[in-house]
């Protein structure tokens, strides 16, 4: 018998092609690259400079999203592109696609949709696999027990080149959630309280595996929310071990596999986990019981604090850009726009959190809303629930998919001075916007706070149950 | 591609703010460019230009290029947030060759590296000593793996790897090719 293994380990061992040295980085085999229109043109670049092909476009999959708008067509038929260079970057995937045999999600395929959103919705995302693309939110897909990493530009050449990259091994950390989460905290809150606990760079150099009663109580959408952001703790891979919540999840998807296939997946599926005794170089754990709505309240995502409660001291730039003070109640800090949205908080599930408190209800009329789908599917399942009519109904703005303001590159974006209630990832100054401030939140605390016009604990408005 | 780094001798440019992100470094609006030159107009752009494009009277950015300053010494966990490799490169062409601090974050560290930056982490000790000397002209060297700045003179490393990329200025990518049979067989082998 072999010796215990962290989950990690396992993954690591079976896509090493060549092992590291002192000299070398080990060579890591992926079996999925995604990809998008920012990240990847200097890459294709690279490749045409070079004479390269891409070594494996069966195992690539693109998608259209950060510079495309959420707006529809206008009359003239045309996308309102925020600048024709975004207009040209989304062609130039295009084309790059079409040159290469890269199956593309584009405008108008039923498909498309945010990145980490398209993947585990198709069922390209399994577990198992390594999956990179280039954006540091790959981390999502460690949810179904991937190992899944963001990866810079150059990278995605050599992705694209070799189907590889080079790469060290990280260290270890095991986050055990014990307990369940209380009524009416999700798992954003669960996702802010531990960012706060270990800083923005306490996961640093570490793939973080999240463990214990309350992860495993977790549905597929809470844990990938999860493993989102696990960057925002500063680790470039988040991860929770596969199990039946997650077949479930994965069971009849596009390209899940499908009958003698399926069961061969699921056999290796449940060998996918941390051995009791494996090494592990940090653990840590922590009561989920005790985490209440958190939002943030500065300029770093490990600003963050319970929702009721007050914003704690932070350094002076931090307070002056967010116009805060110490000591005051965050329920007192006024909203001028909400943000549910993002590869973070998205997905149906996500929007029914929402909806299920906005309904009946008026977003306060100084507010703008915007509701971004993550994706295609999730546009068409939420209208056909209703939901769009919910969120209408209320006075928010109902959009087409795409990242929208989370990365405010498309046209979607605050106005100077803004404070945005977003269910986005990060809070850094400019994100969504010069001078805009952003509150980073869960979609209930979101919905709570454009009904209040401001920052409001969503425990405070009850979510009717929606048919 | 990337000039050779093997030793440099420069000012300093301090930003001594903990946690500069991506978003500080190049604002994602400087994202849909297709190319990656010309992108040190973009760098630090929202703390050096007004609404108007003026520049900031009271920027520590001034100039159009970091001012011949190569080594950019920063607060901690500098570069994090997104994996835009437009980071490194605006860096570069505003003229930055090696970025200190206490602790730079992992995909800032990886991209940097392939392309002519270097990021050096050092201890508290000598993180606060630089920060508290910004008139210091400072020695990175590459070869020999040490760190002068005044009287003062420590080692550091980096990645062998990538120090050979480095020294050598060239990309991975040839490297990683010479692995293509390796790569083959691993393709056979899953079936
Ligand atoms: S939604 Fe935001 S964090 Fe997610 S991929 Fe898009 S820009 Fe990145």
């Amino acid at each position: 018998m072999s010796s215990p293994t962290s989950l990690f380990d396992k993954l690591w061992q079976r896509h090493l092609v060549v092992d590291e040295t002192d000299d070398r980085p080990g060579v890591l085999y992926i079996d999925l690259h995604l990809i998008h229109e920012v990240t990847s043109p200097q890459a294709f670049s690279v490749l045409d400079m070079r004479g390269l092909s891409v070594r494996r476009p069966d195992l690539t999959l693109a998608t259209l999203d950060h510079s495309v708008p959420t707006l529809p067509p206008g009359d003239d038929g045309a996308l309102p592109y925020a600048t024709p260079a975004a207009a040209n970057q989304v062609r130039t995937l295009i084309d790059n696609c079409e040159r290469h045999g890269i199956d593309l999600l584009d405008l108008g395929d039923p498909r498309r949709g945010i990145v980490h959103v398209i993947g585990p919705e198709l069922g390209v995302t399994q577990p198992g696999k390594t999956i990179v693309c280039g954006d540091s939110h790959t981390s999502t897909h460690g949810a179904f027990g991937a190992l899944a990493f963001g990866i810079g530009t150059t990278e995605v050449g050599h992705v694209l080149a070799t189907q590889c990259v080079f790469q060290r091994k990280p260290r270890t950390m095991r986050i055990i959630m014990e307990n369940r989460l209380a009524g009416g905290v999700t798992a954003k809150d669960m996702a802010l309280h531990i960012i706060r606990e270990i800083g923005a760079d306490g996961g640093q150099g570490y793939a973080i595996e999240f463990a214990g009663p309350a992860v495993e109580a977790l549905s597929m959408e809470g844990r990938m929310t999860l493993c989102n952001m696990s960057i925002e703790a500063g680790a470039r891979f988040g991860m929770v071990a596969p199990d039946e919540t997650t077949f479930d999840w994965l069971a009849g998807r596009a390209h899940a596999p499908k009958d003698a296939a399926w069961d061969a997946a699921l056999d290796d599926w449940r060998t996918l986990k941390t051995d009791p005794g494996a090494p592990i170089d940090r653990e840590m754990i922590i009561d989920a019981a005790t985490i209440e709505p958190m939002v943030t309240y500065g300029v770093s995502p490990d600003a963050a604090a319970p929702v009721s409660g007050i914003i704690p001291q932070q350094d002076e730039a931090a307070h002056a850009y967010m116009k805060t003070q110490a000591d005051q109640a965050i329920g007192t800090l006024k909203v001028d726009r909400v943000f549910v949205g993002s590869c973070t908080n998205s997905r149906l599930s996500d929007l029914r959190e929402a909806a299920a408190i906005l309904k009946d209800q008026k977003v306060k009329s100084n507010i703008t809303m915007l509701v971004v789908p993550g994706s295609e599917a999730i546009r068409q399942a939420a209208e056909a629930e209703g939901l769009d009519r919910i969120f209408i109904d209320a006075g928010a703005q109902w959009r087409q998919p795409g990242c929208s303001m989370c990365i405010a590159m498309n046209g979607d974006k605050g106005e100077p001075g803004d404070l945005v209630v977003s269910t986005s990832n990060r809070n850094f100054i400019g994100r969504q916007g010069k001078d805009v401030r952003t509150v980073l939140a869960s979609p209930a605390t979101a919905a709570a706070s454009a009904i209040a016009g401001h920052v409001a604990d969503p425990r405070d408005f009850p979510a009717v149950t929606l048919p | 591609m990337f000039a050779p780094l093997k030793s440099i001798r420069s000012e300093m440019l301090v930003l001594a703010q903990e946690n500069i992100d991506t978003d500080q470094i190049i604002p994602a609006r400087f994202l849909t460019t297709t190319s990656r030159e010309g992108l040190g107009k973009a760098a630090f752009y929202d703390w050096r230009y007004d609404d108007h494009g003026q520049p900031l009277a009271d920027s520590p950015l001034r100039a159009e290029k970091a001012d011949g300053r190569a080594i950019l010494v920063a607060g901690a966990n500098f570069g994090c947030g997104s994996s835009r490799e437009h980071a490194p490169w605006a860096l570069y062409d505003f003229g930055i060759r090696v970025v200190i601090s206490s602790e730079i974050a992992d995909i800032f560290s990886s991209n940097a590296l392939k392309n002519g930056l270097l990021p050096l982490c050092v201890d508290e000790e000598a993180h606060r000593y630089l920060l508290a000397n910004p008139g210091l002209q400072v020695q990175v060297d590459l070869e020999t793996l040490t760190l002068t700045a005044g009287n003062h003179t420590l080692t550091f490393d980096v990645e062998p790897f990538a120090r050979q990329c480095l020294l050598q200025g060239r990309d991975s990518l040839g490297v990683l090719l010479t692995h293509t049979d390796d790569i083959t067989a691993y393709e056979a082998a899953q079936k």
